[in-house]
């Protein structure tokens, strides 16, 4: 007899059984499913094999069972260590959780000098009493901001234009490092600004502090300022001539960019993504018009529709694809989060792709007049006239008062998407998010149908669209798990 | 090949009584050294011996060391040794065993040959004997060692089934080699108990690093090529306990025809579940010890599983995780992942073929096992950098 032992000898499982994990599983198309476990990992797999793992006759010799195995899709007598790594999975992905509302965002004014018809919320007044932040208010938000147990405080400026109230925004910043001195926090501060003010003065002052900027970047000059109407129609050669100076003073990452879809976008994909690669930016991210502001009461919104956005998003990414084959590195930001989710045990803190939702815990708004909104969308809807999500003032409420209330507890709670209707038995759910503000915004819940839903077409379509690219080419593989682990 | 160990060496003037002594060498000159009591001169020709000096000298320099009072007399191929390496001679065989060699960078201390695996490739057979007194040695060895030593390895059998001693030896390395680092190859077993994971974790070695197999992610197949059950799970629980202190952690994964082809799953799996390791190595097979007895069943052409190897190594390196290649010659592996491959053969066991003469990547090639002709890829043949 060997000394040796066959493998039988060491499979406690050999007679076939094996109990599921949490799963779900989703039609990719017409012959394959995709299968998620209860962290994202996923599998594609013929009808005939989910049918099997469904009907416990998947047999251990079966060339997916160690696969399913050792994604925790299964587990059979032979180990129960796979439960505990599920623990700890689960663990990592939620463990922004307990840091509670990293992003605190501060609109400063809501003044601008742009006429974007696509404007979630904007006003061409000159009037700075009534639609500026005052030190009183900023004050006790920041008071607030300092309440949250989040090791990292994120606080961005927002507008309205905020470089039309630069001088609060020096307050805040002054005042926020003086308190930071005892409490230690990982504090970082950005301005979202179209740059078209942007000062010596700014830049100094962002530089000596540790400001960072966000501008908006549409494309090429004739979309972007047509996008983006201003006095003097040079929205585009101001943004350029900032993100240059910027640059200059802040360091080459020191500015980043946004783009917004529009109808004249539509057909543009590549033109834009040329146009971020000529400002030397690494990265685009493709992003649609919300229902919200003036952008509804512009009809810009409804100006396309969600198939028509789609077909756009991926031309874009097609191309920035074929750019990365040949040999140029760039970077689609919407799929790269979405990636992370899919490929890595960690979630990005995204905050429309989080469920629990993000709203409130994840990112929070202090208007200018001292209402606090549990995201920068439902500030906008209250711009429309429906305050459904303002927390309450920040003179008139404690910490525990707006972040206990029922208006941010009912929305997280019946979102979520885990128990939701649809979301709860689909394979995407583990990458997806709960957006009960969108859902209010258009379909007066917090839930919303899903069928009905342009959140949920649009987000199905991309992840679907994600796995396909990655089941069709190594190639498109490899370079999503990079971007995925960036 | 090196010479490590030989029993035809000739001992004289040496004090009986005890089993074995451990000595540093010293390289002798034309004026007498003042050795310190470990410590001995290598004989070269011109050396000076001081009074009550004991020498090691080859044998072709055996005459020039007639007069010293101690005299060690080892076969010529022992002569690349030099000043600062350590031995062990044993008195009663008699016998010289080299433990460490001051310009090699590839020194290591088997602690004991038991082992609770039995691995079907295991290069260095288990024997469930009582071999306490290699540790006795190497508490002596360590002292003797260079400070300025880069990096030192410990082997086995499995180390940490000396426990408490195990612990003892890695406290002593950080009180005599705090720069040096230290690499341990264990099964990480016995890590399953967190207050064993702690203990170690509280010695603070300033640079020490656990080299841990895991050859499958399906249990049954990693705990039959190990032929241990249940070892999957406690190795997996074992990397976790010492990550969760903190501890550096390498995978090793040696790649055979048992696991080859779910070696993508393997490297998924770790990045998944086992994201925080700090090393992840796939090996190349052996061709030595249990390897030779079971060649049948693990041999595998590396040129036959190209590319899982690269998808393995692909997958790893995409998500950042620190990936080498071990034991693998560049013909055999895909371009793209060349950039992995170490040269990871010990030197003392390293050669090259005939066919690499006129290999353009040589320098940078992994090579072979001296001991693995046995068994040789068909794809060896001379390659270019481009």
């Amino acid at each position: 007899m060997s000394k040796f032992q066959p493998l039988a000898a060491y499979d406690a499982a050999s007679d076939g059984q094996y109990q599921l994990l949490p799963l779900k599983f989703t039609a990719l198309d017409r012959n394959r499913y995709v299968v998620t476990n209860m962290v994202g990992e996923y599998a594609v797999l013929a009808r005939e094999t989910v049918h099997a793992l469904a009907r416990h006759t998947l047999r251990p010799s079966d060339p997916h069972y160690s696969e399913l195995k050792a994604k925790h899709f299964l587990r059979d007598a032979d180990s129960d260590v796979a439960v505990d790594l599920l623990a700890l999975k689960s663990c990592t992905r939620y463990q922004r959780l307990a840091d509670f509302t990293a992003l605190h965002i501060f609109v400063v004014s809501l003044r601008c000098e742009h006429s974007c018809p696509y404007c979630q919320v904007s006003r061409q007044s000159d009037d700075r009493l009534a639609f500026d932040m005052s030190k009183e208010t900023a004050t006790r938000a920041l008071e607030l901001a300092f309440r949250s147990p989040s090791p990292v405080l994120k606080i961005e400026f927002q507008g309205g234009e905020p470089l039309l109230n630069f001088p609060l925004i020096k307050f805040i910043v002054e005042k926020a490092l003086e308190k930071n001195h005892e409490i230690q926090r990982d504090l970082q501060f950005v301005i979202t600004t179209n740059l078209a003010l942007l000062t010596d003065e700014v830049l100094e002052f962002c530089k000596a502090h540790g400001v960072l900027l966000s501008t908006s970047l549409d494309g090429p000059a004739d979309l972007h300022n047509a996008n983006r109407p201003r006095p003097g129609r040079d929205s585009y050669e101001r943004a350029v001539a900032g993100i240059k100076r910027a640059r200059e003073v802040l360091g080459h990452d020191g500015v980043s960019a946004l783009m917004t879809t529009t109808r004249a976008s539509l057909g543009r994909v590549r033109n834009i993504v040329d146009e971020y690669i000529a400002q030397g930016f690494n990265n685009v991210f493709f992003r649609s018009l919300s229902p919200y502001g003036f952008a509804v009461k512009t009809k810009t919104y409804a100006a396309y529709d969600t198939s028509e956005w789609l077909n756009f998003y991926f031309e874009g990414l097609r191309y920035i694809i074929e750019l990365n084959k040949n040999g140029r590195p760039f970077v689609e930001s919407y799929a790269a989060m979405i990636l992370t989710k899919m490929l890595t045990p960690f979630d990005t803190g995204y905050v429309d792709l989080m469920s629990p939702a993000g709203v409130g815990i994840a990112a929070v708004v202090y208007n200018y007049d001292g209402d606090v909104y549990v995201s920068d969308e439902s500030r906008m809807l209250a711009e429309m006239g429906d305050k459904t999500f303002c927390m309450g003032n920040v003179h008139e409420r404690t910490y525990e008062e707006l972040f206990g209330s029922d208006t941010l507890l009912t929305p997280l709670e019946e979102s979520f998407a885990g128990s939701v209707p649809m979301c709860n038995d689909c394979a995407f759910e583990p990458y997806c998010g709960a957006d009960p503000v969108y859902h209010y915004a258009t379909q007066g819940d917090f839930v919303g149908r899903k069928p009905l839903s342009g959140f949920c077409e649009k987000n199905m379509a991309i992840f679907r669209g994600l796995i396909g690219m990655m089941e069709e080419d190594p190639e498109t593989k490899r370079l999503f798990r990079r971007w995925a682990a960036r | 090949m090196l010479t490590l160990n030989s029993r035809n060496v000739v001992l004289e003037g040496l004090a009986k009584g005890q089993r074995s002594m451990v000595l540093r060498l010293r390289q002798g000159g034309p004026e007498p050294l003042s050795l310190e009591q470990n410590e001995a001169l290598f004989m070269q020709s011109g050396a000076a011996v001081g009074p009550g000096q004991t020498v090691l000298a080859l044998e072709r320099n055996a005459n020039a060391a007639a007069h010293a009072s101690g005299r060690i007399i080892v076969p010529d191929e022992f002569d690349y040794l030099g000043d600062g390496d350590v031995l062990a001679v044993e008195l009663e065989r008699p016998a010289v065993r080299v433990l460490y060699r001051r310009n090699s960078r590839h020194n290591s201390f088997l602690l004991t040959e038991r082992c609770n695996h039995y691995c079907l490739m295991c290069s260095q057979p288990p024997k469930d004997i009582n071999d306490d007194w290699i540790v006795d040695e190497l508490f002596q060895a360590i002292p003797l060692i260079s400070p300025e030593t880069r990096s030192l390895g410990f082997t086995g059998g499995e180390p940490t089934l000396l426990g408490e001693r195990f612990l003892r030896l890695v406290s002593v390395m950080r009180e005599h080699l705090p720069a040096t680092a230290l690499h341990i190859l264990s099964n990480g077993r016995r890590f399953v108990d967190p207050q064993f994971a702690r203990a170690y974790a509280a010695i603070g070695h300033p640079d020490a690093m656990l080299g841990i197999p895991i050859y499958s992610a399906s249990s049954q197949t990693h705990d039959h090529i190990v032929q241990a059950d249940g070892a999957f799970d406690e190795t997996v629980r074992g990397i976790l306990n010492l990550k969760t202190c903190g501890q550096k952690v390498e995978i090793r994964v040696v790649v055979h025809q048992l696991n080859y082809a779910h070696l993508p799953v393997l490297a998924e799996f770790i990045t998944r579940n086992l994201t925080f390791v700090d090393h992840v190595a796939l090996m190349g097979l052996e061709m030595t010890g249990f390897a030779k007895a079971n060649m049948d069943a693990l041999w595998i052409d590396p040129v036959d599983y190209r590319q899982q190897l690269y998808e393995a190594a692909a997958v790893l390196q995409d998500f950042g995780l620190p990936t080498s290649i071990y034991n693998h010659q560049l013909c055999t592996i895909d371009r793209r992942i060349w950039p992995l491959a170490a040269k990871s053969i010990s030197d003392w066991k390293n050669e090259y073929r005939l066919e690499c003469l006129d290999c353009g990547v040589r320098e940078r090639c992994g090579g072979f096992f001296a001991t693995g002709r046995s068994r040789l890829s068909r794809h060896i043949r001379p390659m270019r950098e481009n």
